[in-house]
């Protein structure tokens, strides 16, 4: 078979590569055991020798792209570099090898890591309280969704729906629905912007809460906030803080300044630790004081000179998983935080708007700016004027991207604007990088103009050519199947 | 430490170009009553050899983590070879983020691929999704998934499913306003079927286990399955994949959705996460199943080629139509899992399961025989209860000598404080069992 | 411009309906194919369910998008497209006629009235 190669296929029966020696135990007749009901066969696994198993993934990996191969600019991912102590730190035994429920007393030093980072959080996001218990944002956002259900019950008050923003991200609207409440929407004005008097409208006492990103997903901040904070207050509505664009403002603004009640963060974007190929991140919670007993059991406390785990609260909504979360993610982003210290934070997210508006003026005159003014971390341009002149979609520019050796941007987002191209730079990319991304911008663009179907057909020095997807999803095939 | 790129005079140039001189004015459009006055009140910053410093002295406060270790209850201390982390530690994998340019991403595509296919073997299941957060939390999308099914509002759930799993289940199903009912429990710590039967009415969507359960015993999953059948509900399984090497597939007795924690494959304890949740299903399911999946397809040039697929379930699509709001999950962990498995192999798993099992056996018979310990249940994979006069006093005394003989049921179940959950893996050797033994006063 | 043949009624979501006899057949209009894209999946209801005007009844999904159809009427299924399983780009290929949808027993003609003409169903079109 051509193409993408698999395990199964260097797979040899009799081959093997890892080995346990004889068990030191007395043997055991598992028929007795298990039982003859319950005894299954050996399960169906590849059967490859060790130096298979290297060189296939090793071979995997050069066919994969991260932020260290290049220049990553997906916006709303804020893809920074992630750096290397974070990993060496959370990689250490005595941190690795920590059973959750291994005695208090011996855990101390992760207890106290965890201890700190609530802290900390709260002092970067202006909140009460943190949680740090949700495994990813939108972990976090149902997180702080079911808190404010929980607040409201509690309170005596039956709310039924929740309004997010048309530009919001898909996980908004999904959380709320997972939380059992209805959406209402709301849109943006020709400014970008929440549209405050159709937010008056939208906001009545049926309204349980807001959920809103700032700066938004066309980077624009939201500078009416403290208005939209007030409409929602004065109906008794409670105001959600989505973090994924928290890299614009750390040590310049906290939502909880702006009248956020409940904030997440991912410290998988804002915090510098990796994505993983799609995950593990984490989506630590925020709260106000008066939700505090809200919080997802346990969090960590410390009275006198012991850390502990808290499971006293009594309003709590319950757990969101197991154990306490995505804890070798925060000690990468305890080491991030200690690295930087306040004025570090502050200028990471100077340098973040900075380069996303460097970069925005580099290529202003190649698409049309839904919105022309400042951004904050990153911004949105159209490639709508390209497809309507040379047919060339978003997507065809993303793909010839590649071939420059740069990551595209994200494509078709936000919903609000044709043929979207979100950038997001980040902070720790250079200028020249910045400049060469531009200068592939502008040949793909005069590339559109000459040549349309080079970027119809791009990639053309990728491990595949253009994927098929329509064929993926009308035939699915989900795993493997040997061919007789 | 910083991690910028730019020289002072880059800065200057770029602020030139933007036509403004102070970096404040990019910040304009945000109101001054929310500015920060000041800086934030955070420690001062480290560099490296500061960082080490530091931690180190953190860590050495971390004394479990160098103690013989026979706990378990849903996080197991099994090895984790070399060649998985030599081959997770690569950065073209855990730098990059979801698989959005399949052109450019083939690599950690055909892992998760191949993760599927091992993982669907191995439950005997049809379809398998990219990854959940962990073993708790997939259990709840299975149990939301179910209700979708069936169009139902409850689920009943036997009280032997990890406490903390049926505490996910009871948050997830407050949000979509769920009920969730909990079977007791026999004296012999499984599920009581009878009662089960009873429990299950015209508004159950499924009944959820757990395979072995919480206690380590192996449950009569083909009474649970008749049970299934019998009413016209769908059987949710929360299984231990290393339990698979030696037990049969829940595919082959009916169940409809498994899920699961694959912290064992391959991944580390990390005090409770990040973890690996998974989740398969029977193929009539697979548009309602939450999370992402990879398929197959070819590219222009009509090669192998692999693609997320099924996007349509997904939120940043479908928005509140979306089977789960679920977006980042747990792929790297994924990837630990796909090369333990492709590592380890069909033998070597059998074998990883085979020794963890044989072990138990030998503290369960160990423990039989002296009389001075109480084994509730022997039926099990890799853990046992084991009830022990006085157990305080004597896990301390193995504390102190730097054993960590399991997990007291009391931190659960209120009531229990004689009773301790053991699990044991491949890393266990007799002599630590005996010197456990010895601690616990049973040799 | 998508076609919009004569002989049909339309909705505003871009279904389509031609009755005779008391019975509809139903399906996506032209324009809603060609905003979809290349369509991966239908999911229909059953013979006997019961469709609700204005309601959804089913989804089309293509790579990237997923739309609801909603009924142009109320009624019961009596048919269903199941070539439309097996073989979902034909309402790319044919959305007028081998894509139909279902066909359903009417409860109340008079629900006709309030559907769109082809005429009114073009300017909307050329209003978007």
């Amino acid at each position: 078979m051509n193409g993408t190669p698999l395990i199964f296929e260097k797979s040899r029966p009799g081959r093997e590569g890892f080995r346990l020696e004889k068990a030191d135990v007395p043997e055991i007749d598992l028929i007795n055991t298990i039982g003859e009901e319950l005894l299954g066969r050996e399960p169906d696994l590849p059967e490859v020798s060790e130096v298979d198993v290297v060189r296939h993934y090793t071979g995997l990996s050069d066919m994969n792209f991260g932020v260290d191969n290049g220049f990553y600019p997906l916006g709303s991912c804020t893809m920074k570099y992630n750096p290397k102590i974070n990993e060496e730190i959370a990689a250490i035994p005595n941190f690795s090898e920590l059973h959750p429920y291994a005695p208090e007393e011996l855990c101390q030093g992760t207890l106290e890591i965890m201890y700190r980072m609530q802290k900390y959080l709260c002092e970067i996001t202006g909140m009460d309280f943190f949680t740090l218990q949700p495994a990813a944002g939108a972990h976090g956002e149902l997180t702080g969704i079911l808190i404010i259900k929980k607040y409201l019950e509690a309170s005596g008050k039956n709310r039924t729906k929740i309004i997010v923003p048309d530009s919001s991200h898909g996980t908004n609207p999904a959380t709320a629905k997972e939380s059992g409440f209805e959406i209402v929407k709301v849109s943006s004005g020709k400014d970008g912007l929440v549209d405050i008097s159709e937010l008056q409208k939208a906001v009545d006492e049926d309204v349980a809460a807001l959920m809103l990103t700032n700066p938004n997903t066309l980077g624009l901040f939201e500078k009416h906030i403290l208005e939209i904070s007030r409409i929602l207050h004065e109906k008794g509505a409670l105001l959600y803080y989505d973090g994924a664009n928290l890299n614009a403002i750390m040590g310049i603004a906290r939502p909880g300044d702006m009248g956020f009640d409940v904030v997440h963060v991912n410290l998988h974007k804002t915090f510098s630790t990796p994505h993983g190929g799609g995950g593990p991140g984490a989506g630590p919670v925020g709260v106000k004081a008066f939700l505090r007993d809200f919080l997802p059991k346990p969090i960590v406390e410390k009275e006198g000179d012991k850390y502990f785990l808290n499971y006293d609260l009594p309003h709590s909504i319950g757990r969101m998983k197991a154990f306490y979360g995505n804890i070798g993610v925060v000690l990468k982003a305890y080491t991030y935080v200690r690295s930087l210290g306040a004025r570090g934070l502050k200028e990471a997210s100077e340098m973040a708007v900075l380069n996303a508006n460097y970069l925005k003026k580099q290529v202003e005159d190649l698409f049309e700016a839904p919105v022309n003014t400042i951004c904050k971390h990153e911004f949105v341009a159209s490639a709508s004027n390209w497809k309507e002149k040379y047919g060339v979609r978003a997507l065809d520019i993303a793909k010839r991207l590649l071939d420059y050796g740069f990551h595209p941007p994200t494509i078709y987002f936000p919903l609000i604007v044709e043929e979207a191209l979100m950038i997001e730079p980040t902070e720790t990319e250079s200028r020249e990088t910045l400049d060469a991304f531009a200068d592939a911008l502008r040949k793909i663009c005069e590339e559109a103009r000459e040549n349309p179907d080079l970027l119809r057909k791009a990639p053309h020095h990728m491990p595949s050519k253009r994927v098929d997807e329509v064929k993926a999803a009308r035939e699915v095939k989900l795993k493997y199947v040997p061919t007789e | 430490m910083r991690y910028i790129s730019h020289t002072p005079f880059q800065v200057k140039e770029m602020m030139d170009v933007l036509g403004i001189s102070e970096i404040d004015e990019l910040f304009e459009d945000i109101p001054d009553e929310v500015k920060i006055k000041g800086d934030l009140d955070l420690p001062l910053p480290l560099d490296e050899i500061g960082l080490k410093r530091e931690f180190l002295n953190l860590t050495e406060k971390n004394k479990a983590a160098g103690f013989v270790s026979f706990m378990g209850a849903g996080a197991y201390d099994h090895y984790v070879p070399a060649v998985v982390k030599a081959l997770v530690g690569r950065s073209e994998f855990y730098t990059a983020y979801t698989p959005y340019q399949p052109e450019r991403s083939q690599g950690i595509l055909a892992a998760i691929f191949e993760y599927q296919t091992m993982m669907a073997n191995l439950t005997g299941m049809d379809v398998v999704n990219a990854s959940m957060y962990d073993g708790a939390s997939s259990l709840a999308e299975a149990v939301l998934m179910a209700c979708d099914i069936k169009r139902k509002n409850k689920v009943v759930v036997s009280e032997a499913v990890h406490p903390e799993y049926v505490e996910t289940i009871k948050t997830y199903g407050f949000g979509y306003n769920k009920e969730i009912e909990v079977v007791p429990c026999t004296d012999l710590l499984e599920t009581d079927w009878n009662n089960m039967v009873d429990m299950v009415d015209s508004d159950t969507a499924a009944i959820v286990v757990s395979m072995p359960n919480f206690f380590g015993v192996l449950e009569d999953v083909k009474r649970a399955a008749e049970i299934s059948r019998a009413k016209n509900i769908m059987l949710i399984v929360s299984v231990n994949p290393i339990s698979l090497g030696l037990t049969i597939p829940p595919g082959k007795y009916g169940a409809d959705i498994v899920t699961g924690e694959g912290q064992p494959l391959g991944s580390a304890l990390n005090f409770g996460g990040p973890y690996l949740g998974f989740m398969a299903a029977k193929s009539e399911y697979v548009r309602r199943m939450p999370g992402r999946m990879v398929g197959e397809t070819v590219d222009a040039d009509g090669n192998r080629a692999f693609v997320l697929t099924l996007q349509a379930r997904e939120q940043h699509i479908r928005r509140e139509k979306a089977t789960s709001n679920i977006c980042s999950n747990e792929a790297l962990n994924a990837l630990a899992a796909t090369v333990y498995m492709a590592y380890l192999g069909k033998k070597g798993l059998r074998d990883v399961a085979y020794h963890s099992h044989a072990k138990a056996r030998y503290f369960i018979d160990e423990a039989a025989r002296s009389g001075r310990a109480r084994i509730i249940n022997g039926r099990v994979f890799n853990e046992v209860v084991v009830e022990i006069d006085d157990l305080e006093r004597k896990y301390q005394s193995a504390v102190e000598q730097k054993i960590l003989p399991g997990v007291k049921l009391s931190r659960f179940f209120p009531g229990q404080e004689n009773r301790l959950l053991v699990a044991f893996t491949e890393k266990r050797t007799k002599h630590e069992v005996d010197i456990l033994l010895k601690a616990l006063g049973v040799k | 411009m998508s076609k919009v043949p004569k002989n049909l009624l339309y909705t505003e979501e871009h279904e389509w309906i031609m009755v005779e006899d008391g019975r509809g057949t139903i399906g996506i209009t032209d324009h809603a194919q060609e905003a979809l894209g290349d369509v991966v999946y239908v999911d229909l209801p059953a013979v006997g369910d019961k469709i609700v005007k204005g309601e959804t009844f089913g989804t089309v999904e293509s790579v990237k998008a997923a739309s609801d159809i909603y009924a142009p009427v109320s009624g019961t299924v009596v048919e269903v497209n199941e070539a439309l399983k097996e073989n979902p780009e034909l309402i790319n290929k044919s959305p007028y006629e081998d894509a139909w949808m279902v066909v359903v027993e009417l409860d109340d003609e008079n629900e006709l009235d309030e559907l769109l003409s082809p005429e009114d169903y073009k300017n909307i079109l050329e209003g978007e």
